[in-house]
Protein backbone atom coordinates (compact mmCIF):
# COMPACT_ATOMS: atom_id res chain seq x y z
CA UNK A 1 0.00 0.00 0.00
CA UNK A 2 1.59 3.27 -1.09
CA UNK A 3 0.67 6.76 0.13
CA UNK A 4 -1.70 7.60 -2.70
CA UNK A 5 -3.49 4.26 -2.31
CA UNK A 6 -3.84 4.91 1.42
CA UNK A 7 -5.13 8.43 0.78
CA UNK A 8 -7.60 7.30 -1.89
CA UNK A 9 -8.95 4.58 0.39
CA UNK A 10 -9.27 7.04 3.25
CA UNK A 11 -11.18 9.57 1.15
CA UNK A 12 -13.43 6.83 -0.26
CA UNK A 13 -14.34 5.51 3.19
CA UNK A 14 -14.74 8.99 4.69
CA UNK A 15 -16.86 10.21 1.80
CA UNK A 16 -19.10 7.16 2.12
CA UNK A 17 -19.62 7.67 5.85
CA UNK A 18 -20.18 11.40 5.45
CA UNK A 19 -22.54 10.88 2.54
CA UNK A 20 -24.52 8.37 4.58
CA UNK A 21 -24.69 10.86 7.45
CA UNK A 22 -25.87 13.69 5.20
CA UNK A 23 -28.50 11.51 3.56
CA UNK A 24 -29.93 10.62 6.96
CA UNK A 25 -31.27 14.09 7.57
CA UNK A 26 -32.76 13.29 10.94
CA UNK A 27 -29.47 11.98 12.32
CA UNK A 28 -27.83 15.37 12.97
CA UNK A 29 -31.10 16.69 14.35
CA UNK A 30 -31.53 13.81 16.79
CA UNK A 31 -27.85 13.92 17.73
CA UNK A 32 -28.34 17.54 18.81
CA UNK A 33 -31.82 17.32 20.30
CA UNK A 34 -30.76 14.66 22.81
CA UNK A 35 -28.05 16.70 24.59
CA UNK A 36 -29.98 19.92 24.03
CA UNK A 37 -32.87 18.50 26.04
CA UNK A 38 -30.49 17.62 28.83
CA UNK A 39 -29.02 21.09 28.71
CA UNK A 40 -32.25 23.05 28.51
CA UNK A 41 -34.65 20.91 30.49
CA UNK A 42 -32.61 18.84 32.91
CA UNK A 43 -30.08 21.55 33.70
CA UNK A 44 -32.82 24.17 34.15
CA UNK A 45 -34.77 21.91 36.47
CA UNK A 46 -31.80 20.93 38.58
CA UNK A 47 -30.01 24.28 38.55
CA UNK A 48 -30.84 24.90 42.18
CA UNK A 49 -30.81 21.30 43.34
CA UNK A 50 -27.23 20.42 42.43
CA UNK A 51 -24.82 22.81 44.04
CA UNK A 52 -21.42 22.41 42.45
CA UNK A 53 -18.49 23.38 44.65
CA UNK A 54 -15.45 25.09 43.26
CA UNK A 55 -13.44 22.21 41.84
CA UNK A 56 -10.72 22.22 39.21
CA UNK A 57 -10.70 23.36 36.46
CA UNK A 58 -13.27 25.91 37.64
CA UNK A 59 -11.97 28.89 39.59
CA UNK A 60 -15.31 30.08 40.90
CA UNK A 61 -18.84 28.83 41.36
CA UNK A 62 -20.41 27.92 38.04
CA UNK A 63 -23.90 27.38 36.79
CA UNK A 64 -25.05 23.80 36.50
CA UNK A 65 -25.46 24.03 32.73
CA UNK A 66 -21.77 24.93 32.49
CA UNK A 67 -20.88 21.91 34.58
CA UNK A 68 -22.78 19.42 32.44
CA UNK A 69 -21.70 20.78 29.05
CA UNK A 70 -18.44 18.71 28.83
CA UNK A 71 -20.43 15.59 29.71
CA UNK A 72 -23.02 16.36 27.05
CA UNK A 73 -20.30 16.97 24.47
CA UNK A 74 -18.90 13.55 25.32
CA UNK A 75 -22.41 12.13 25.15
CA UNK A 76 -22.62 13.37 21.55
CA UNK A 77 -19.33 11.59 20.81
CA UNK A 78 -20.42 8.43 22.62
CA UNK A 79 -23.64 8.20 20.63
CA UNK A 80 -21.83 8.90 17.39
CA UNK A 81 -19.15 6.31 18.19
CA UNK A 82 -21.84 3.70 18.67
CA UNK A 83 -23.72 4.89 15.60
CA UNK A 84 -20.60 4.61 13.46
CA UNK A 85 -20.04 1.07 14.58
CA UNK A 86 -23.68 0.42 13.83
CA UNK A 87 -22.74 1.08 10.22
CA UNK A 88 -20.17 -1.73 10.54
CA UNK A 89 -22.92 -4.12 11.59
CA UNK A 90 -25.16 -2.79 8.80
CA UNK A 91 -22.33 -3.22 6.28
CA UNK A 92 -21.93 -6.80 7.44
CA UNK A 93 -25.64 -7.46 7.03
CA UNK A 94 -25.87 -6.00 3.53
CA UNK A 95 -22.60 -7.58 2.40
CA UNK A 96 -20.53 -4.41 1.92
CA UNK A 97 -18.22 -5.59 4.70
CA UNK A 98 -17.04 -8.42 2.45
CA UNK A 99 -16.05 -5.89 -0.16
CA UNK A 100 -14.11 -3.89 2.42
CA UNK A 101 -12.37 -6.91 3.88
CA UNK A 102 -11.32 -8.18 0.45
CA UNK A 103 -9.83 -4.85 -0.61
CA UNK A 104 -6.03 -4.98 -0.90
CA UNK A 105 -5.52 -2.96 2.25
CA UNK A 106 -4.37 -3.94 5.73
CA UNK A 107 -7.37 -4.61 7.94
CA UNK A 108 -6.11 -2.27 10.64
CA UNK A 109 -6.02 0.50 8.06
CA UNK A 110 -9.59 -0.15 6.91
CA UNK A 111 -10.73 -0.01 10.53
CA UNK A 112 -8.65 3.09 11.15
CA UNK A 113 -10.24 4.83 8.14
CA UNK A 114 -13.71 3.94 9.44
CA UNK A 115 -12.70 5.24 12.86
CA UNK A 116 -11.35 8.50 11.47
CA UNK A 117 -14.47 9.01 9.39
CA UNK A 118 -16.58 8.52 12.51
CA UNK A 119 -14.34 10.93 14.41
CA UNK A 120 -14.84 13.63 11.78
CA UNK A 121 -18.60 13.21 12.12
CA UNK A 122 -18.27 13.40 15.90
CA UNK A 123 -16.40 16.70 15.63
CA UNK A 124 -19.03 18.10 13.31
CA UNK A 125 -21.74 17.28 15.84
CA UNK A 126 -19.71 18.49 18.82
CA UNK A 127 -19.18 21.91 17.27
CA UNK A 128 -22.80 22.09 16.21
CA UNK A 129 -23.76 21.43 19.82
CA UNK A 130 -21.33 24.10 21.04
CA UNK A 131 -23.18 26.57 18.83
CA UNK A 132 -26.41 25.57 20.59
CA UNK A 133 -24.68 26.11 23.94
CA UNK A 134 -23.75 29.65 22.95
CA UNK A 135 -27.22 30.34 21.66
CA UNK A 136 -28.50 29.47 25.12
CA UNK A 137 -25.88 31.53 26.93
CA UNK A 138 -23.89 28.70 28.42
CA UNK A 139 -20.75 30.36 29.70
CA UNK A 140 -17.95 28.52 27.93
CA UNK A 141 -14.68 30.33 27.17
CA UNK A 142 -14.36 31.14 23.48
CA UNK A 143 -10.78 29.93 23.38
CA UNK A 144 -11.98 26.64 24.86
CA UNK A 145 -13.37 25.53 21.52
CA UNK A 146 -9.85 25.59 20.14
CA UNK A 147 -7.96 24.31 23.15
CA UNK A 148 -10.42 21.43 23.51
CA UNK A 149 -10.07 20.26 19.89
CA UNK A 150 -7.31 17.68 20.64
CA UNK A 151 -9.39 16.43 23.59
CA UNK A 152 -12.45 16.10 21.34
CA UNK A 153 -10.43 14.18 18.75
CA UNK A 154 -8.88 11.82 21.29
CA UNK A 155 -12.16 11.21 23.10
CA UNK A 156 -13.98 10.58 19.80
CA UNK A 157 -11.25 8.13 18.77
CA UNK A 158 -11.55 6.28 22.06
CA UNK A 159 -15.34 6.08 21.96
CA UNK A 160 -15.31 5.19 18.26
CA UNK A 161 -12.82 2.38 18.81
CA UNK A 162 -15.00 1.08 21.64
CA UNK A 163 -17.85 0.99 19.14
CA UNK A 164 -15.65 -0.87 16.62
CA UNK A 165 -14.78 -3.39 19.27
CA UNK A 166 -18.42 -3.95 20.13
CA UNK A 167 -19.28 -4.39 16.46
CA UNK A 168 -16.96 -7.43 16.32
CA UNK A 169 -19.26 -9.49 18.48
CA UNK A 170 -22.61 -8.13 17.34
CA UNK A 171 -24.18 -10.27 14.63
CA UNK A 172 -27.37 -8.37 13.93
CA UNK A 173 -28.61 -4.81 14.09
CA UNK A 174 -31.30 -5.87 16.58
CA UNK A 175 -28.67 -7.06 19.07
CA UNK A 176 -26.82 -3.82 18.68
CA UNK A 177 -29.73 -1.75 19.96
CA UNK A 178 -29.68 -3.77 23.18
CA UNK A 179 -25.96 -3.39 23.51
CA UNK A 180 -26.27 0.37 23.14
CA UNK A 181 -28.56 0.41 26.16
CA UNK A 182 -26.14 -1.68 28.16
CA UNK A 183 -23.15 0.41 27.15
CA UNK A 184 -24.22 4.00 26.55
CA UNK A 185 -26.43 4.62 29.54
CA UNK A 186 -24.24 2.98 32.19
CA UNK A 187 -21.18 4.74 30.80
CA UNK A 188 -22.92 8.08 30.79
CA UNK A 189 -24.62 7.91 34.18
CA UNK A 190 -21.72 6.33 36.06
CA UNK A 191 -19.40 9.20 35.24
CA UNK A 192 -18.93 12.84 36.21
CA UNK A 193 -21.03 13.93 33.22
CA UNK A 194 -24.01 15.03 35.34
CA UNK A 195 -22.53 15.35 38.84
CA UNK A 196 -19.04 15.44 40.32
CA UNK A 197 -17.89 12.04 41.52
CA UNK A 198 -17.23 13.29 45.03
CA UNK A 199 -20.98 13.82 45.32
CA UNK A 200 -21.47 10.10 44.80
CA UNK A 201 -18.92 9.28 47.46
CA UNK A 202 -20.41 11.82 49.82
CA UNK A 203 -23.88 10.41 49.40
CA UNK A 204 -22.64 6.91 50.25
CA UNK A 205 -22.84 5.41 46.75
CA UNK A 206 -19.38 3.93 47.20
CA UNK A 207 -19.80 1.13 44.64
CA UNK A 208 -21.03 3.49 41.94
CA UNK A 209 -18.16 5.82 42.80
CA UNK A 210 -15.64 2.99 42.42
CA UNK A 211 -17.18 1.81 39.14
CA UNK A 212 -16.96 5.36 37.81
CA UNK A 213 -13.22 5.34 38.54
CA UNK A 214 -12.85 2.44 36.08
CA UNK A 215 -15.11 3.96 33.44
CA UNK A 216 -13.06 5.36 30.55
CA UNK A 217 -15.92 7.75 29.77
CA UNK A 218 -15.21 9.43 33.12
CA UNK A 219 -11.79 10.41 31.87
CA UNK A 220 -13.04 11.56 28.47
CA UNK A 221 -15.40 13.95 30.27
CA UNK A 222 -12.61 15.23 32.51
CA UNK A 223 -10.20 15.59 29.60
CA UNK A 224 -12.72 17.71 27.73
CA UNK A 225 -13.70 19.68 30.87
CA UNK A 226 -10.11 20.70 31.58
CA UNK A 227 -9.30 21.33 27.92
CA UNK A 228 -12.23 23.75 27.59
CA UNK A 229 -10.39 25.90 30.14
CA UNK A 230 -7.02 25.50 28.47
CA UNK A 231 -5.82 22.98 31.04
CA UNK A 232 -4.59 19.44 30.77
CA UNK A 233 -5.54 16.58 33.06
CA UNK A 234 -2.62 14.20 32.66
CA UNK A 235 -4.47 11.30 34.28
CA UNK A 236 -7.42 11.76 31.95
CA UNK A 237 -5.11 12.05 28.95
CA UNK A 238 -3.26 8.85 29.87
CA UNK A 239 -6.46 6.86 30.44
CA UNK A 240 -8.19 8.09 27.28
CA UNK A 241 -5.12 7.51 25.12
CA UNK A 242 -4.48 4.10 26.69
CA UNK A 243 -8.14 3.08 26.31
CA UNK A 244 -8.16 4.20 22.68
CA UNK A 245 -5.12 2.06 21.88
CA UNK A 246 -6.47 -0.88 23.89
CA UNK A 247 -9.93 -0.85 22.26
CA UNK A 248 -8.53 -0.33 18.77
CA UNK A 249 -5.99 -3.15 19.06
CA UNK A 250 -8.70 -5.50 20.33
CA UNK A 251 -10.98 -4.47 17.44
CA UNK A 252 -8.20 -5.16 14.92
CA UNK A 253 -7.62 -8.57 16.49
CA UNK A 254 -11.37 -9.18 16.40
CA UNK A 255 -11.49 -8.53 12.66
CA UNK A 256 -8.35 -10.59 11.97
CA UNK A 257 -9.29 -13.79 10.10
CA UNK A 258 -6.72 -15.82 12.01
CA UNK A 259 -7.06 -14.56 15.54
CA UNK A 260 -10.40 -12.89 15.79
CA UNK A 261 -13.83 -13.78 17.03
CA UNK A 262 -15.03 -13.70 13.42
CA UNK A 263 -13.10 -16.89 12.65
CA UNK A 264 -15.22 -18.73 15.14
CA UNK A 265 -18.36 -17.87 13.27
CA UNK A 266 -19.34 -19.65 10.12
CA UNK A 267 -20.54 -17.71 7.12
CA UNK B 1 7.88 -23.13 -21.13
CA UNK B 2 5.30 -23.77 -18.41
CA UNK B 3 2.43 -21.28 -18.10
CA UNK B 4 2.48 -19.74 -14.61
CA UNK B 5 -0.34 -20.75 -12.27
CA UNK B 6 -2.94 -18.08 -11.55
CA UNK B 7 -4.53 -19.82 -8.60
CA UNK B 8 -3.21 -22.76 -6.64
CA UNK B 9 -4.53 -24.64 -3.63
CA UNK B 10 -2.52 -27.39 -2.00
CA UNK B 11 -4.05 -29.65 0.67
CA UNK B 12 -6.49 -27.05 1.96
CA UNK B 13 -8.70 -28.05 4.89
CA UNK B 14 -11.12 -26.07 6.98
CA UNK B 15 -13.35 -27.09 9.88
CA UNK B 16 -15.94 -25.26 11.92
CA UNK B 17 -15.75 -27.07 15.22
CA UNK B 18 -16.64 -30.70 14.55
CA UNK B 19 -17.86 -29.90 11.03
CA UNK B 20 -15.33 -30.44 8.25
CA UNK B 21 -16.21 -27.96 5.53
CA UNK B 22 -13.20 -28.64 3.30
CA UNK B 23 -11.02 -31.72 3.39
CA UNK B 24 -7.60 -31.71 1.71
CA UNK B 25 -8.61 -29.78 -1.39
CA UNK B 26 -5.98 -29.18 -4.07
CA UNK B 27 -6.45 -27.52 -7.42
CA UNK B 28 -4.70 -25.18 -9.80
CA UNK B 29 -5.93 -22.81 -12.49
CA UNK B 30 -3.91 -21.25 -15.27
CA UNK B 31 -4.55 -17.89 -16.95
CA UNK B 32 -7.44 -17.87 -19.45
CA UNK B 33 -8.90 -21.04 -17.99
CA UNK B 34 -12.56 -21.15 -17.08
CA UNK B 35 -13.04 -23.66 -14.29
CA UNK B 36 -16.50 -24.68 -13.14
CA UNK B 37 -16.77 -25.60 -9.46
CA UNK B 38 -19.83 -27.74 -9.24
CA UNK B 39 -21.39 -28.74 -5.97
CA UNK B 40 -24.69 -29.00 -4.18
CA UNK B 41 -25.66 -26.64 -1.39
CA UNK B 42 -23.39 -27.22 1.58
CA UNK B 43 -20.67 -28.85 -0.53
CA UNK B 44 -18.09 -26.35 0.71
CA UNK B 45 -18.02 -23.97 -2.26
CA UNK B 46 -18.64 -20.81 -0.26
CA UNK B 47 -16.13 -21.85 2.39
CA UNK B 48 -13.59 -22.34 -0.37
CA UNK B 49 -14.28 -18.83 -1.67
CA UNK B 50 -14.00 -17.39 1.82
CA UNK B 51 -10.55 -18.93 2.12
CA UNK B 52 -9.54 -17.76 -1.36
CA UNK B 53 -10.49 -14.19 -0.53
CA UNK B 54 -8.79 -14.19 2.86
CA UNK B 55 -12.04 -13.70 4.76
CA UNK B 56 -11.05 -16.76 6.77
CA UNK B 57 -7.83 -18.67 7.13
CA UNK B 58 -7.54 -22.34 6.32
CA UNK B 59 -6.63 -24.80 9.06
CA UNK B 60 -4.20 -26.61 6.79
CA UNK B 61 -2.74 -26.20 3.34
CA UNK B 62 -1.61 -23.34 1.14
CA UNK B 63 -3.42 -20.96 -1.16
CA UNK B 64 -1.56 -18.77 -3.59
CA UNK B 65 -2.94 -16.26 -6.07
CA UNK B 66 -0.51 -15.29 -8.85
CA UNK B 67 2.34 -16.41 -6.63
CA UNK B 68 1.14 -14.50 -3.54
CA UNK B 69 0.40 -16.68 -0.51
CA UNK B 70 -2.96 -15.50 0.83
CA UNK B 71 -1.94 -15.92 4.47
CA UNK B 72 1.56 -14.44 4.10
CA UNK B 73 0.86 -11.72 1.55
CA UNK B 74 -2.89 -11.07 1.57
CA UNK B 75 -2.60 -7.61 0.04
CA UNK B 76 -0.58 -8.91 -2.93
CA UNK B 77 -3.05 -11.76 -3.41
CA UNK B 78 -6.18 -9.59 -3.08
CA UNK B 79 -4.90 -7.01 -5.54
CA UNK B 80 -4.94 -9.66 -8.28
CA UNK B 81 -8.37 -11.04 -7.38
CA UNK B 82 -11.75 -9.96 -8.65
CA UNK B 83 -14.69 -11.36 -6.73
CA UNK B 84 -18.42 -11.56 -7.24
CA UNK B 85 -19.93 -12.89 -4.07
CA UNK B 86 -23.02 -15.03 -3.75
CA UNK B 87 -24.52 -12.41 -1.47
CA UNK B 88 -24.95 -8.96 -3.06
CA UNK B 89 -22.28 -6.54 -1.85
CA UNK B 90 -23.38 -3.32 -3.51
CA UNK B 91 -24.22 -0.28 -1.43
CA UNK B 92 -27.88 0.17 -2.32
CA UNK B 93 -27.90 3.84 -1.32
CA UNK B 94 -25.11 4.80 -3.71
CA UNK B 95 -25.44 5.22 -7.44
CA UNK B 96 -23.87 2.74 -9.84
CA UNK B 97 -21.06 5.21 -10.45
CA UNK B 98 -20.64 5.77 -6.69
CA UNK B 99 -20.26 2.04 -6.07
CA UNK B 100 -17.77 1.61 -8.88
CA UNK B 101 -15.70 4.59 -7.84
CA UNK B 102 -15.66 3.43 -4.23
CA UNK B 103 -14.20 0.10 -5.36
CA UNK B 104 -11.59 1.79 -7.58
CA UNK B 105 -10.36 3.98 -4.74
CA UNK B 106 -10.17 1.03 -2.37
CA UNK B 107 -7.97 -0.66 -4.95
CA UNK B 108 -5.68 2.34 -5.20
CA UNK B 109 -6.65 3.55 -8.68
CA UNK B 110 -6.25 7.28 -9.29
CA UNK B 111 -9.46 9.22 -9.83
CA UNK B 112 -8.63 9.78 -13.50
CA UNK B 113 -7.87 6.14 -14.17
CA UNK B 114 -10.96 5.14 -12.21
CA UNK B 115 -13.19 7.29 -14.44
CA UNK B 116 -11.60 5.87 -17.59
CA UNK B 117 -12.05 2.29 -16.45
CA UNK B 118 -15.61 2.87 -15.23
CA UNK B 119 -16.60 4.39 -18.56
CA UNK B 120 -14.95 1.71 -20.60
CA UNK B 121 -16.49 -1.17 -18.61
CA UNK B 122 -19.95 0.43 -18.57
CA UNK B 123 -19.67 0.81 -22.34
CA UNK B 124 -18.57 -2.78 -22.78
CA UNK B 125 -21.52 -4.10 -20.81
CA UNK B 126 -23.87 -1.56 -22.38
CA UNK B 127 -24.73 -0.16 -18.95
CA UNK B 128 -24.02 3.57 -19.39
CA UNK B 129 -27.74 4.26 -19.10
CA UNK B 130 -27.79 3.24 -15.45
CA UNK B 131 -24.56 5.01 -14.49
CA UNK B 132 -26.24 7.62 -12.30
CA UNK B 133 -29.09 5.47 -11.07
CA UNK B 134 -29.30 4.35 -7.48
CA UNK B 135 -28.42 0.67 -7.22
CA UNK B 136 -31.60 0.12 -5.22
CA UNK B 137 -33.63 0.88 -8.36
CA UNK B 138 -31.88 -1.71 -10.57
CA UNK B 139 -33.14 -5.16 -11.48
CA UNK B 140 -31.40 -8.24 -10.06
CA UNK B 141 -29.74 -8.97 -13.40
CA UNK B 142 -28.36 -5.46 -13.74
CA UNK B 143 -27.09 -5.48 -10.17
CA UNK B 144 -25.16 -8.64 -10.94
CA UNK B 145 -23.71 -7.06 -14.07
CA UNK B 146 -22.62 -4.07 -12.00
CA UNK B 147 -20.96 -6.40 -9.52
CA UNK B 148 -19.14 -8.09 -12.37
CA UNK B 149 -18.07 -4.73 -13.80
CA UNK B 150 -16.86 -3.70 -10.38
CA UNK B 151 -14.83 -6.89 -10.01
CA UNK B 152 -13.06 -6.12 -13.30
CA UNK B 153 -12.17 -2.48 -12.68
CA UNK B 154 -8.78 -3.15 -11.14
CA UNK B 155 -7.98 -5.62 -13.94
CA UNK B 156 -7.68 -8.78 -11.88
CA UNK B 157 -5.77 -11.84 -13.05
CA UNK B 158 -8.19 -14.18 -11.30
CA UNK B 159 -11.96 -13.83 -11.21
CA UNK B 160 -13.94 -15.65 -8.56
CA UNK B 161 -17.66 -16.02 -9.19
CA UNK B 162 -19.44 -17.48 -6.18
CA UNK B 163 -22.91 -18.61 -7.27
CA UNK B 164 -23.15 -15.30 -9.05
CA UNK B 165 -26.35 -16.19 -10.86
CA UNK B 166 -28.47 -16.74 -7.76
CA UNK B 167 -31.84 -15.08 -8.22
CA UNK B 168 -31.41 -14.43 -11.94
CA UNK B 169 -33.83 -15.55 -14.62
CA UNK B 170 -32.49 -18.09 -17.18
CA UNK B 171 -31.86 -15.45 -19.84
CA UNK B 172 -29.84 -13.17 -17.52
CA UNK B 173 -27.98 -16.20 -16.22
CA UNK B 174 -26.99 -17.26 -19.70
CA UNK B 175 -25.95 -13.75 -20.60
CA UNK B 176 -23.75 -13.44 -17.50
CA UNK B 177 -22.06 -16.79 -18.19
CA UNK B 178 -21.38 -15.79 -21.81
CA UNK B 179 -19.91 -12.46 -20.72
CA UNK B 180 -17.54 -14.13 -18.31
CA UNK B 181 -16.50 -16.85 -20.76
CA UNK B 182 -15.58 -14.23 -23.36
CA UNK B 183 -13.77 -12.08 -20.77
CA UNK B 184 -11.79 -15.10 -19.68
CA UNK B 185 -10.44 -15.66 -23.18
CA UNK B 186 -10.08 -12.02 -24.25
CA UNK B 187 -8.26 -10.82 -21.16
CA UNK B 188 -6.66 -14.10 -20.18
CA UNK B 189 -8.32 -14.03 -16.79
CA UNK B 190 -8.46 -17.26 -14.80
CA UNK B 191 -12.06 -17.82 -13.76
CA UNK B 192 -13.34 -20.02 -10.96
CA UNK B 193 -17.10 -20.24 -11.39
CA UNK B 194 -18.93 -21.82 -8.51
CA UNK B 195 -22.45 -23.09 -9.03
CA UNK B 196 -24.88 -25.91 -8.45
CA UNK B 197 -26.49 -25.36 -11.86
CA UNK B 198 -24.86 -27.75 -14.29
CA UNK B 199 -25.73 -25.81 -17.47
CA UNK B 200 -23.55 -22.92 -16.33
CA UNK B 201 -20.36 -24.94 -16.58
CA UNK B 202 -21.02 -26.57 -19.96
CA UNK B 203 -18.58 -24.14 -21.54
CA UNK B 204 -15.92 -24.62 -18.86
CA UNK B 205 -12.42 -25.84 -19.70
CA UNK B 206 -12.56 -28.06 -16.66
CA UNK B 207 -15.20 -28.98 -14.12
CA UNK B 208 -14.38 -29.72 -10.51
CA UNK B 209 -17.05 -31.57 -8.56
CA UNK B 210 -17.01 -30.77 -4.87
CA UNK B 211 -19.08 -32.73 -2.42
CA UNK B 212 -18.99 -32.75 1.36
CA UNK B 213 -15.79 -30.77 1.34
CA UNK B 214 -13.88 -33.11 -0.98
CA UNK B 215 -13.12 -33.06 -4.68
CA UNK B 216 -14.92 -36.00 -6.27
CA UNK B 217 -13.91 -35.43 -9.85
CA UNK B 218 -11.93 -33.05 -12.01
CA UNK B 219 -12.05 -33.20 -15.77
CA UNK B 220 -13.47 -31.57 -18.85
CA UNK B 221 -17.28 -31.51 -19.13
CA UNK B 222 -17.06 -34.13 -21.91
CA UNK B 223 -14.86 -36.45 -19.88
CA UNK B 224 -17.14 -36.05 -16.89
CA UNK B 225 -20.11 -37.09 -19.01
CA UNK B 226 -18.17 -40.07 -20.30
CA UNK B 227 -17.43 -41.20 -16.74
CA UNK B 228 -21.11 -41.96 -16.22
CA UNK B 229 -22.06 -45.57 -15.70
CA UNK B 230 -24.77 -45.38 -18.32
CA UNK B 231 -23.85 -44.32 -21.83
CA UNK B 232 -24.86 -40.89 -23.25
CA UNK B 233 -25.45 -39.26 -19.89
CA UNK B 234 -25.91 -35.53 -19.82
CA UNK B 235 -23.50 -33.52 -17.69
CA UNK B 236 -26.28 -32.98 -15.17
CA UNK B 237 -26.90 -36.73 -14.94
CA UNK B 238 -23.21 -37.45 -14.58
CA UNK B 239 -23.02 -34.89 -11.77
CA UNK B 240 -26.01 -36.42 -9.96
CA UNK B 241 -24.54 -39.88 -10.35
CA UNK B 242 -21.25 -38.80 -8.81
CA UNK B 243 -23.00 -37.22 -5.85
CA UNK B 244 -25.23 -40.25 -5.32
CA UNK B 245 -22.30 -42.64 -5.52
CA UNK B 246 -20.55 -40.53 -2.91
CA UNK B 247 -23.56 -40.88 -0.62
CA UNK B 248 -23.48 -44.64 -0.99
CA UNK B 249 -19.75 -44.87 -0.40
CA UNK B 250 -20.16 -42.62 2.63
CA UNK B 251 -17.11 -40.44 2.22
CA UNK B 252 -15.84 -39.28 5.60
CA UNK B 253 -17.64 -36.12 6.56
CA UNK B 254 -17.93 -35.22 10.17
Amino acid sequence: MNTSHAFNAFTALSARETGKFLRQKGRLFSALVRPALWLLVFAAGFQNVFGVAVIPPYESYIEYNVYITPGLLCMVMLFNGMQSSLTMVYDREVGVMRLLLTAPLPRWYILFCKLMAGTLLSLLQVYAFLVICWLFDVDIPLMGVLTALPAFILSALMLGSLGLLLSVSVKQLENFAGMMNFVIFPMFFISPALYPLWKLEESGAEIVYQVAQYNPFTYAVELVRFALYGQLSLTALAVVLGSFIFFFVLAVIGYDPQKGVITRRKG
Amino acid sequence: MNTPTALELVGVSKSYGPLTALNNVSLSIKPAQFIGLLGQNGAGKTTLFQLLTGLFNSDEGQISVCGHDISQDPIGALSTLGVVFQQATLDLDLTVHGNLKFHCLLHGLSRKLAEERINSELDRFDMQAVRDKQVRSLSGGNRRKIELIRALLHQPKVLLMDEATVGLDPESRKSLVNHVVSLCKEREIAVLWSTHIVEEVQAADRVIVLDKGKILAESSPEELQAQGIEPRLSLADAFSQLINNNKEIGVAYE
